[in-house]
């Protein structure tokens, strides 16, 4: 269960379109991510799909059949605010018991499913204690408990880790993943930042504007970019465009090369440039490289003990195969 | 306000207001415990010399006293439900998405700005009246007799006219405080299954449980104290004199200062009665 279906759904506020007529099946148990930058709709599609917001056009279905009418509670999916959205005056227990006492569900039952979650999500010691008492990563651990206990057909995530740190983001997004895997239920999340996408989903979704550049796994869309705006949005740091004389050689308008598709050497024949910054992260070093004869500077993956000064002379070798060829409209040509 | 010499310059500069202050609650306050211990009629005799507790023993065995402590709580209370109640709703209606909002959010307001006096002239004169009054036609169009208000529901229509009155104010700050709940909890319990009702009782109600507890306790500060309503639609008579009133009463009409200022003290200490009261029961939501 939990096969969503989004069948010529378009978005308008007042005279805005937000989003255009847009298609989109989200598979049963899949895994999916919505990402894009700021503003290009991808908290109003999630929103469509939870039923918060009214479509302006075409029809979501769940389960094959058509929830476009159904009001959220029917819709049996569970929502995790990026706010989490946590009722500030009830505790713990009551937070995540609040859906199934909603629900009608008798005493027992209810003890036992919230200690259940409660001890997926290592809250047990927690139960008692008000939102307001917990840190950041608890809080979100409360909202995931609050989503889980009521077995619903799909998750619904919207930029749930924005409000941590780097490192608590880093243990929460496996700690999701892994919640993923066991309970194999359709997960849909959002989030503008690519490591999150490429870390986590089955399926990317990538937006901008409201339109859909392009779906598919992670690799695929690594390895094969539809167009410009995806190949510089998937992939940390980001693919090296290039346009001018250096693309022409290749017939294209565009070329793109990934950092970590260039070889930097000190005496070769490739592009010759000079060191920028460097920036070393142990495993792997970062070199920004102005070269002779064109204006962007390159992103150039290197070895973590590689040691080149500010200023240094080195040549750049790109590996023809990865090599992304983009035509004048920004779109994939080879 | 950290080092010493800034805390000691706070000091000074906040004194004279701190002695205006003083002065202000002092004075009258000392002046009303010492007339009440002296026999004091300005019309016959004046100063007639300290009694001790007997101002005190007569004005709390007057058969005009609980009848008129009865009224004031009365009051306050009916006021503080009406006024709770519907500022509740008043506040979760405004706050809809509504044409002509801004001109509705005055017009709500517009009570507030009316002085007591004139809107209990108003609502005697021009709402209550029986023969000529808006609620007597009302009554007269379903074929019914007109409520003679003033007299046969004399508590009932004070407390319409307070509330009235009041009922702004309440909505105002219960309207701020919807404002400021957060969207999106509205929109998780949504998702969790709770139907307006529900969502109003588990989530709103919880949020401005805050806003109410301020609402009924500056509310309370005033509405003991409430006279021109009173002075100017029924004079304190079929039974709506309260503790303030007869206060008045025994000043002026009966030109007993000592008597009066011995129920001063007793109104100092029925406000504080109401108001450790209301500050056990309402407090508890202030901590949080
Ligand atoms: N209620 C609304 N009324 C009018 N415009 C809206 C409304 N909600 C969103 N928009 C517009 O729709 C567009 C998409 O908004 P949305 O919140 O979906 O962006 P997003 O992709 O989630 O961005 P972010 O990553 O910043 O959260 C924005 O341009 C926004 O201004
Ligand atoms: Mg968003």
């Amino acid at each position: 269960m939990g096969r969503i279906v989004l069948d010529k759904v378009s978005k308008s506020f007042g005279t805005t379109e937000v989003i255009p007529p847009l298609d989109l099946t989200i598979e049963e148990g899949e895994f999916a991510v919505f990402v894009g930058p700021s503003g290009c709709g991808k908290s109003t599609l999630l929103r469509l799909i939870a039923g918060l917001e009214d479509v302006s056009g075409g029809v979501v279905k769940i389960n094959g059949e058509d929830a476009t009418a159904v009001p959220p509670a029917k819709r049996g999916l569970a929502m995790v605010f990026q706010s989490y959205a946590l009722y500030p005056h009830m505790s713990v227990r009551k937070n995540i018991a609040f859906p199934l006492r909603m629900a009608k569900l008798d005493k027992s039952e209810i003890k036992q499913r919230v200690e259940d979650a409660a001890s997926v999500l290592n809250l047990t010691d927690y139960l008692d204690r008000r939102p307001g008492q917990l840190s950041g990563g608890q809080r979100q651990r409360v909202a995931i408990g609050r989503a889980i206990v009521r077995e619903p057909e799909a998750f619904l995530f919207d930029e749930p880790l924005s409000n941590l740190d780097a490192a608590l983001r880093v243990g929460m997004r496996l700690e999701i993943s892994e919640l993923h895997k066991r309970l194999a239920t359709t997960m849909i999340y959002v989030t503008h930042d690519q490591v999150e996408a490429m870390t986590m989903a089955d399926k990317i979704v990538v937006l901008q504007a409201g339109v859909i550049e392009q779906v598919g796994s992670p690799l695929e869309l690594y390895r094969s970019p539809r167009n410009k705006f995806v190949a510089g949005f998937i992939g940390s740091p980001k693919m090296n465009l290039l346009e001018g004389s250096e693309a022409a050689r290749y017939n294209a308008h565009t070329i793109g090369i990934r950092p970590e598709h260039l070889t930097v050497s000190t005496d070769g024949n490739g592009w010759q440039g000079v060191v920028g910054v460097s920036e070393h992260l142990g495993s792997d070093t970062f070199l920004h490289v102005q070269c002779d004869d064109f204006e962007p500077t390159l992103t150039v993956r290197a070895d973590g003990e590689l040691d080149l000064d500010y200023g240094a002379r080195v040549s750049i070798t790109p590996d023809l195969n990865h090599l992304h060829l983009f035509d004048h409209d920004g779109q994939r040509i080879g | 306000m950290a080092t010493h010499h800034s805390r000691s310059a706070a000091r000074m500069m906040m004194a004279p207001a701190v002695i205006v202050l003083l002065g202000w609650m002092l004075i009258p306050l000392t002046m009303t415990l010492y007339f009440s211990f002296k026999k004091y009629l300005p019309l016959r005799g004046g100063d007639l010399g300290w009694t001790g507790f007997d101002n005190y023993t007569r004005f709390i065995s007057s058969s005009a006293f609980l009848p008129s402590v009865q009224a004031t709580l009365i009051i306050v209370g009916g006021v503080l439900v009406i006024t709770v109640v519907l500022g509740v709703l008043l506040a979760l209606l405004l706050d809809q998405p509504m044409w002509g909002q801004g001109i509705v959010r005055v017009l709500v307001i517009a009570p507030f700005f009316v002085m007591p006096t004139v809107s209990g002239l108003v609502w005697k004169n021009m709402f209550m009246d029986p023969v000529n009054g808006l609620l007597a036609h009302l009554w007269k169009f379903f074929g019914a007799t007109p409520v003679e208000w003033l007299s046969h529901a004399s508590l009932q229509s004070i407390i319409m006219i307070t509330s009235w009155q009041w009922l702004p104010f309440a909505t105002l700050i219960l309207l701020t405080a919807i404002q400021s709940l957060d969207r999106e909890q509205l929109e998780a319990a949504e998702m969790d299954g709770a139907p307006p009702l529900k969502r109003f009782t588990y989530i709103i109600l919880p949020h401005l449980s805050r806003a109410i507890a301020v609402v009924i306790l500056i509310q309370t500060i005033f509405l003991l104290s409430i006279f021109a309503e009173i002075f100017v639609t029924t004079a304190g008579s079929f039974g709506t004199r309260t503790l303030t009133y007869l206060i008045y009463q025994r000043v002026l009409e009966s030109q007993n200062v000592g008597l009066g200022s011995a129920g001063g003290v007793y109104a100092i200490i029925l406000a504080n009665i109401v108001a450790i009261f209301l500050m056990r029961i309402v407090g508890k939501s202030l901590d949080t």
